[in-house]
């Protein structure tokens, strides 16, 4: 009887404690996207006489437009606006070429496989896994002689190369599970080999379109070793200019102004994040191989 | 004219070869099944004849042309797949008109053809859903439907049934059957179900492991399997196969039988060749009889077996009875209600329904 | 039949390979002709800029007897170890916690992930801030009234590596707690109610069964976040700089600063040399036996 009674009660006792650990991990996983927002809306004074957690007593807004547009990376005073576009003109077309490319290579790979084709798959995918320490130099002298160092075309053309592996990594995962009669059957109608891919294969393709688009703009947006090896000064991406900002370190340190332009530099991976998270949980865990 | 002539075809991958030198001739409008176990090669020669997979040897010719090198659109012909792979992001109409569209053909000429195909498929009213908002059964329709409005010379079916249930399987055999009377199309259909291959083909090709074991009318790979593998492939129950030793008396042959804790059982009156007759006579050979060749004897009956069941199993129209004839389990195929578990019985045999095999080759004697 | 329609069947056979061919070009020269060509200005004595006269492996002498190459690696280990073991261990505990019928599943998994979506930059950026002695975590807890707490691991050389594992393992161990909860949720689930049949408590069931039959995830998220770990770059420069004075160095910053800072060209490919081993000892199993399963699946 008090078994009975007690059982219960023991399996809420239970579910209180798996509410309460979810929750305690939740609020520090929150705590320094909180931080960096409220220590962005403080004004200097108040970040250096009040707490750094707490909730500002004066909002403004000085941070955001000082790291937006006046800030200085290294002798220019332009604010964040400029590297913000170029990490634009560097990831859109990155993203397109590597998206495209990848996509005919899944459909070759899957629908139209020859002799060799798996040793292939295996080339681009050690691709994925490639220290980029390992081809920085001899990246950086082919940019050169190429006349693209310092370019954005230069980095485009960069994360598109590497950005393939990753991207036929995804669409030959998707095509396997298509059926092979579906090619069969659009060849026995009379269809070649890029009006299958063009009216048969890519309508069905939309899911994984997005979660390959999604990771190589996180990917590319977010990338820090290619745009500080290969580029400098009013070329660079966003994320080198944000570390410039950061590191300057003559006068008191503006950390209101740092924390926004992180947050700056955060946001476009942080809306595609909360837009579109199903696919983006997707094409992280597709780097598991079989996903 | 439509013939499909396969000559000498065989395939390999890498080492392995799944099939070996097939040859099968069929005339215009003939339905042939290929009909064997899975994996014996039947889909990869499907396949062949379609233009889909290369042909490592032989030679195949559709309608006196031979089609060897031509690709799958050349070859006039239209197909049918198990899993129907129907575009799924086109609507039935889409499905059906992709080909035309492909081929250039013009816009009230494809509208026709769509018409035609949708009424005698009756599927008139899906035309605009995807195929994910169908049925099995209406899938299947509209995977025909696409094959029909080509017109081909050469239609190929490869399972087209067997994602389907039981039911429905039934039904839309009967309306394949149909549509073949009314199209009079040449059509060659993969199987591993024999009683598709009975009731459809004009002609079965039996297969086994990449080789054609026997290719005739149906009914006559039923009636004379050309081997032990046949005769055990085709029907259900299959075939009893029993060992037998052969006495000649006078122009038929007599097969002996042992029956546990009993005399031998004598089957006399099979009719036989002279020659073989003289060859076989006294030798170890496999007696074939269908299940249903099997009758309860009356008293006067001159070769019967007397048999104990150990086994009966009915089925409704009749009962299943099985016991042990020459030390292997035998089935017959009985009235209801006329046998019993554990009961002696005498039964008589339609010998002029035996087949005889013999116990080495397995192949038939006549 | 016509030569020109034998002529188009045989192109189309080949039309695969050649769409397929400047990718796989591409990727030849930019992964396998470069690692080559880093191997080779690794056993000569480029400065800086590449100079093609062989020395041996001098450089890679030269490398292993730097004492920060000797602490880029031991950091690395230090790194590697807490951050695998710290990831993997709060990944798994979270998934567990999440499997259990939670209401707000959706929202808490995407809490615990949406670091992932940040640069390491960013948050290099945000955990510098926090960590600061002066104004961060440090001062709050003082502020409170606890006068003697210290946390200034960010200014302490024996000390400063540790705040590169807890930024690390804020932002990554989401995702591990995404594999994992995608394996558990594989699980058959008549599994799990037979052993409750069997009356076999809830933690014994998980230790018994439910964590054994994750290992193809545990495998996944080991090779990937040691990955992770290995070419961790940003996180390091946006969060210490590789300071104080070399004490955060990891091999990948090494690299990056002995090519680029320290014009010593040859030493730097020759640690990149050191880098892409690791890895390619660690992901070649790894992806043959992934690659292996599947063909056989
Ligand atoms: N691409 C290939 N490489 C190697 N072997 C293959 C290949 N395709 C088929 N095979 C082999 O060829 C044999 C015949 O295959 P096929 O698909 O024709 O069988 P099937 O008779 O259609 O069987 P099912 O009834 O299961 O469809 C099988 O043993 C199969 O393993
Ligand atoms: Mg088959």
């Amino acid at each position: 009887m008090a078994e009975a009674l007690s059982r219960p009660g023991k399996a809420r006792l239970g579910r209180l404690f798996v509410y309460g650990c979810l929750v305690v991990v939740a609020l520090l996983y929150l705590m320094p996207l909180w931080v960096m927002v409220v220590t962005s809306l403080k004004p200097l004074d108040e970040i250096y006489g009040g707490s750094f957690i707490g909730v500002p007593k004066v909002v403004t807004l000085d941070a955001w437009r000082a790291a937006w547009s006046e800030a200085c990376i290294g002798t220019e005073c332009t604010g964040l606006k400029p590297y913000f576009v170029n990490s634009l003109l560097m990831v859109i077309p990155a993203v397109a070429l590597s998206t495209g490319i990848g996509a005919i290579n899944g459909y070759i790979l899957t629908k139209w496989r020859f002799p060799g084709a798996n040793f292939v798959f295996g080339l681009l995918l050690f691709g994925c896994f490639l220290p980029y320490q390992a081809i920085l130099i001899p990246m950086a002298r082919t940019l050169g002689l190429l006349g693209l160092a310092g370019s954005i075309p230069g980095l485009v053309a960069v994360h598109a190369s590497y950005g393939i592996c990753f991207t036929t990594l995804f669409f030959r995962n998707y095509f396997v599970s298509l059926p092979d009669e579906l090619t069969k059957a659009a060849m026995v109608d009379g269809a070649g080999f890029f009006r299958i891919f063009w009216s048969v294969i890519l309508p069905t393709s939309i899911p994984i379109i997005v979660v390959s688009c999604i990771w190589q703009f996180t990917q590319i947006w977010n990338d820090f070793l290619f745009g500080v090896s290969f580029t400098s000064g009013s070329s660079s991406p966003i994320t080198v200019a944000l570390n410039n900002i950061v590191n300057v370190t003559t006068g008191r340190k503006q950390y209101n102004v740092d924390m926004a332009a992180a947050m700056i530099a955060a946001i476009p991976t942080l809306v595609v994040y909360i837009v579109a998270g199903r696919y983006f949980v997707r094409g992280l865990t597709a780097g598991a191989v079989k996903g | 004219m439509s013939t499909l002539e396969i000559d000498r075809v065989r395939k390999a991958y890498g080492h392995l070869e799944v099939l070996k030198e097939v040859s099968i001739s069929i005339g215009t409008g003939d339905f042939l099944v290929l009909l064997g176990p899975s994996g014996c090669g039947k889909s990869t020669l499907l396949n062949m004849i379609a233009g889909l997979e290369s042909i490592t040897g032989g030679e195949i010719r559709i309608a006196g042309k031979t089609v060897n090198d031509l690709s799958p659109k050349d070859r006039d012909i239209a197909m049918v797949f198990q899993s129907y792979a129907l575009y799924p992001t086109m609507t039935v109409r889409q499905n059906i008109e992709f080909g035309m569209k492909i081929r250039r053909i013009a816009q009230a000429d494809r509208d026709r053809a769509v018409k035609t195909a949708s009424d005698l498929l009756q599927i008139t009213h899906l035309l605009d859903r995807k195929p994910s908002q169908l049925s099995g059964g209406q899938r299947q329709r509209v995977a025909m439907g696409r094959a029909i409005v080509r017109e081909p010379k050469l239609f190929l079916f490869d399972e087209p049934l067997s994602n389907l249930d039981a039911k429905l399987r039934v039904d839309m055999r009967t309306e394949i059957k149909r549509l073949h009377a009314r199209l009079g199309t040449t059509i060659v259909y993969v199987t591993h179900d024999q009683i598709e291959a009975m009731t459809l083909a004009t002609r079965v090709a039996v297969m086994k492991d990449g080789v054609v074991q026997q290719l005739d009318e149906p009914q006559a790979v039923y009636d004379r399997p050309a081997n032990v593998y046949v005769a055990r492939f085709v029907g259900s129950p299959a075939m009893n196969i029993v060992p037998a030793v052969l006495e000649a008396e006078g122009s038929t042959a007599t097969a002996v039988i042992d029956i546990a804790r009993r005399p031998a059982a004598r089957i006399a009156g099979i009719s036989l060749s002279a020659e073989a007759l003289r060859r076989y006579a006294g030798r170890k050979v496999l007696v074939g009889i269908r299940p249903e060749n099997f009758s309860i004897a009356t008293k006067s009956a001159a070769s019967a077996l007397t048999v104990d069941f150990d086994v009966v199993e009915p089925t409704g129209p009749d009962t299943l009875a099985v016991f042990q004839l020459g030390g292997v389990e035998v089935t017959a195929r009985l009235p209801p209600r006329q046998a019993r578990a554990g009961r002696e019985a005498a039964l008589a045999v339609d010998t002029s329904k035996i087949v005889l095999f013999d116990s080495e080759t397995e192949t038939r004697i006549d | 039949m016509s030569a020109s329609t034998r002529m188009s069947s045989r192109l189309a056979g080949w039309l695969p390979r050649i769409v397929v061919a400047p990718s796989l070009l591409v990727v030849i020269v930019t992964v396998y002709l470069f690692i080559l060509w880093t191997g080779v200005i690794s056993v000569t004595s480029s400065k800086f800029v590449p100079t093609y006269d062989f020395v041996g492996l001098e450089q890679y002498v030269r490398l292993w007897a730097t004492p920060r190459w000797h602490t880029a690696v031991a950091n690395l280990f230090i790194f590697s170890a807490l951050f695998l073991a710290l990831s993997t261990g709060l990944g798994l505990l979270m998934a567990i916690l999440l499997d259990q019928n939670i209401r707000a599943e959706g929202a808490l998994r995407a809490i615990y992930l949406y670091p992932m979506a940040l640069s390491f930059i960013v948050t290099g950026t945000a955990w510098k801030w926090i960590m600061n002695p002066g104004l961060g975590v440090q001062k709050v807890v003082n502020d409170l009234g606890w006068t003697d707490f210290r946390f200034d691991w960010i200014t302490n050389p024996d000390m400063a590596i540790y705040t590169v594992v807890v930024a690390g393992v804020w932002q990554s161990s989401g995702f591990a707690m995404a594999i994992f909860l995608a394996g558990l949720r594989g699980i058959d689930n008549s599994v799990i109610k037979a052993a409750q049949i069997e009356g076999a408590s809830l933690p014994l069931i998980y230790r018994q069964i439910i964590i054994p039959m994750l290992r193809p995830a545990m495998l996944s998220v080991i090779v990937l976040l040691s990955y992770i770990a290995i070419k961790s770059f940003d996180l390091v420069l946006a969060l210490t700089n590789g300071g104080p004075g070399t004490a955060t160095e990891l091999p990948s910053t090494f690299m990056f600063s002995a090519t680029f800072r320290r014009n010593q060209m040859g030493v730097g490919a020759a640690s990149a040399v050191m880098m892409l081993m690791t890895v390619a000892a660690i992901i070649v199993p790894y992806l043959y036996s992934e690659l292996r399963s599947e063909n056989n699946g």
